[in-house]
């Protein structure tokens, strides 16, 4: 730029650091970020011909174009117009979400693939020693969150910038778990404390994932909703991925076998367990590079599922007071027990994720006498599964599965009946929603202590039996 | 004059087509010539005209060409109309038009209910439509 003489080094670099902060994260393409600097070079020019000295007409200059990051949306929605390039594209930090994301983009991307490719590795590291999948199932399932959930936790550290001695913490956190998992001495490969914990491990881990996300703000409960929404939206990527997943390995099957080889082992010891892994991290990272676009899918998937799971659980519980048939008429099996469990886990998951999308300070609608009736529907199923429990506990005495069952019920019917009293009370206008997200928010710290209690403490209590 | 934000984007492509109409012309020059019609009255954030361009190009309105900085000492992209650009400039005048015509014909066809007496009518309009 030569013909310029007037304009000195320092609007150079001005102009150099206006690029940058133009092409921060490689949004706009280079050829599109060279001619709005010949536009910004030409109006400089022209304010300098009439007499403003050349820091004064880069301000004009600059403030002219206009703010950066509206253009640079502006022209991505131009030049990106199908839906996956807006997954990739990660334009600015506006979400909620993702306050601490500074990295860049491809900075961000080669983590993922680091972490999502430790995460496959690790599950492998195992068969080094001799496991095998189909030999050392409950070992495979007391450890799989620790395969996937220790690297998604330092994606999401990193990216949070999580501090050193936070860090340790959570390191700290898995060695426990790996600890539980690995060096209690089960009394066998069925015995119910081990299925115990491979059931709740998970669960308690995911809050130390969820630590690393919330990285410096973990105090801050307001937050905390942002993690459940974090949460529910991963869970959707996950499940979109896997979907994909299993088409891919349906045709890897087809392809092999149409050559005579036998894609078995393929599948079932590479494909599926390293890509199971692998595909949390890459949610995760999904999760924070895009927000809007599962933004808008989640909560229509929560209003289409909440009064469909109102109306089953409805329909049971006629079904029950019409037949007179209790839970467990005839013996309460695990499963039936982990099914209810389940279900109400699955609905508490609904109203945290419905709470999460929804607009605090919006009034009452019909929706919200839904999620009411969601949450007196789980209450009085809970109840009916506490009074099965309790009664064979005063027949048959304490074992590992009851424990955990009243436990577990307890828990959820003290969230479920917060829930209902101040649904109703919010739904009459007594209070502002406010008051039930908080009671939500400050009933998870109860779930991770009583997962963790699970997962740890219970095994010894009951003799690894 | 401060243009309601609508406005500015509904008049943005047409102004466009009619300056490149006029000849080959580049970014910055746009919203020169645009400022220079309008006496100064219109001024767009001069950034959002890119994507607009971008749009147009896209849409095969206009075509776009990189000269190689020989000529001006800056590396400069291009615009040209193309016939299609033509036919859409032609629709715009058209509809516009229209519009101007509707609007100006409210204030001459005063009708039964006009409230105005008529001596209003004949003076001159303050402001006034440019």
């Amino acid at each position: 730029m030569t013909e310029a003489p007037e304009i000195d080094g320092d609007i150079e670099t001005l102009i150099a650091h206006w690029r940058r902060e133009l092409n921060r994260a490689g949004r706009v393409d280079p050829a599109t970020v060279d001619e709005l600097e010949t536009h910004l070079r030409d109006q400089i020019d022209a304010l300098g011909d009439v007499g403003l000295d050349p820091a004064e007409s880069f301000l004009v200059a600059v403030k002219r174009i206009g703010n950066l990051d509206a253009l640079a949306r502006e022209l991505a929605s131009e030049r990106y117009q199908r839906l996956w390039k807006h997954l990739v594209l990660s334009t600015d930090t506006v979400g909620a979400g993702s306050p601490g994301v500074g990295a860049p983009p491809w900075r961000q991307l080669v983590l993922m693939v680091a972490c999502s490719l430790g995460a496959a590795a690790a599950i492998k590291v195992p068969a080094l020693f001799g496991a095998s999948f189909a030999d050392d199932g409950p070992f495979y399932a007391r450890n799989l969150s620790l395969f996937a959930f220790p690297f998604v936790a330092v994606h999401l550290g990193w990216q949070h910038k999580v501090g050193r001695t936070m860090g340790w913490w959570l390191v700290a956190l898995f060695g426990l778990g790996a600890l539980a998992a690995n060096a209690y001495p089960f009394a066998s490969a069925q015995s119910d404390t081990q299925i115990i914990t491979a059931l709740h491990l998970p669960i308690a881990l995911w809050f130390v994932v969820a630590a690393a996300y919330l990285g410096a703000d973990w105090r801050h409960r307001d937050r905390w909703m942002d993690m459940v929404r974090f949460t529910g939206e991963l869970a959707l990527y996950w499940v979109l991925i896997g979907l994909g997943g299993g088409v891919l390995m349906g045709f890897s099957v087809l392809m092999f076998n149409a050559i005579g080889i036998d894609p078995k082992l393929l599948v079932t010891e590479w494909l599926l367990p390293c890509g199971a892994v692998g595909a949390v991290v890459v949610a995760a990272w999904l999760v924070e590079a895009k927000q809007d676009i599962i933004e808008n899918l989640a909560p229509v998937l929560t209003r289409l599922f909440t009064p469909l799971f109102v109306l089953v659980m409805v329909a049971f519980l006629v079904s029950t007071v019409v037949t007179g048939n209790g839970i467990g008429a005839d013996a309460i099996e695990r499963d039936v027990l982990i099914g209810f469990d389940l279900l109400l886990v699955v609905v508490v998951g609904l109203q945290l994720y419905a709470a999460s999308a929804r607009d605090p300070s919006a009034p009452p609608g019909p929706f919200d006498l839904v999620q009411l009736a969601l949450a007196v529907a789980a209450l009085a199923i809970d109840v009916l599964v506490l009074t099965a429990v309790a009664s064979r506990i005063g027949e048959f005495g304490w074992s590992p599965n009851k424990t955990v069952a009243l436990g577990e019920n307890l828990v959820l019917a003290v969230s479920l009946s917060g829930t209902a009293w101040l649904s109703l009370r919010f739904w009459l206008r007594r209070c502002p929603y406010a008051t039930v997200e908080r009671w939500q928010t400050g009933y998870l710290p109860v779930y991770a202590a009583w997962a963790a209690l699970a997962a740890v403490a219970l095994p010894p209590l009951f003799n690894y039996r | 004059m401060d243009l309601s934000k609508d406005l500015v984007a509904a008049s943005a492509a047409p102004l466009v087509l009619a300056i490149l109409a006029e000849g080959e012309s580049y970014g910055y020059a746009i919203v020169k010539r645009v400022a220079d019609l309008s006496g100064g009255e219109m001024r767009w954030t001069d950034g959002m005209l890119y994507p607009l361009l971008h749009r147009l190009e896209r849409l095969g309105c206009i075509e776009a060409r990189w000269d190689d900085g020989t000529v001006g000492g800056r590396r400069r992209k291009w615009y040209r109309i193309t016939a299609r650009g033509e036919r859409d400039l032609a629709e715009h005048r058209r509809q516009w038009h229209m519009v101007h015509r509707t609007l100006e014909a409210t204030r001459n066809d005063a009708g039964p209910k006009a409230r105005r007496p008529l001596t209003h009518l004949s003076a001159p309009p303050t402001g006034g439509v440019a």
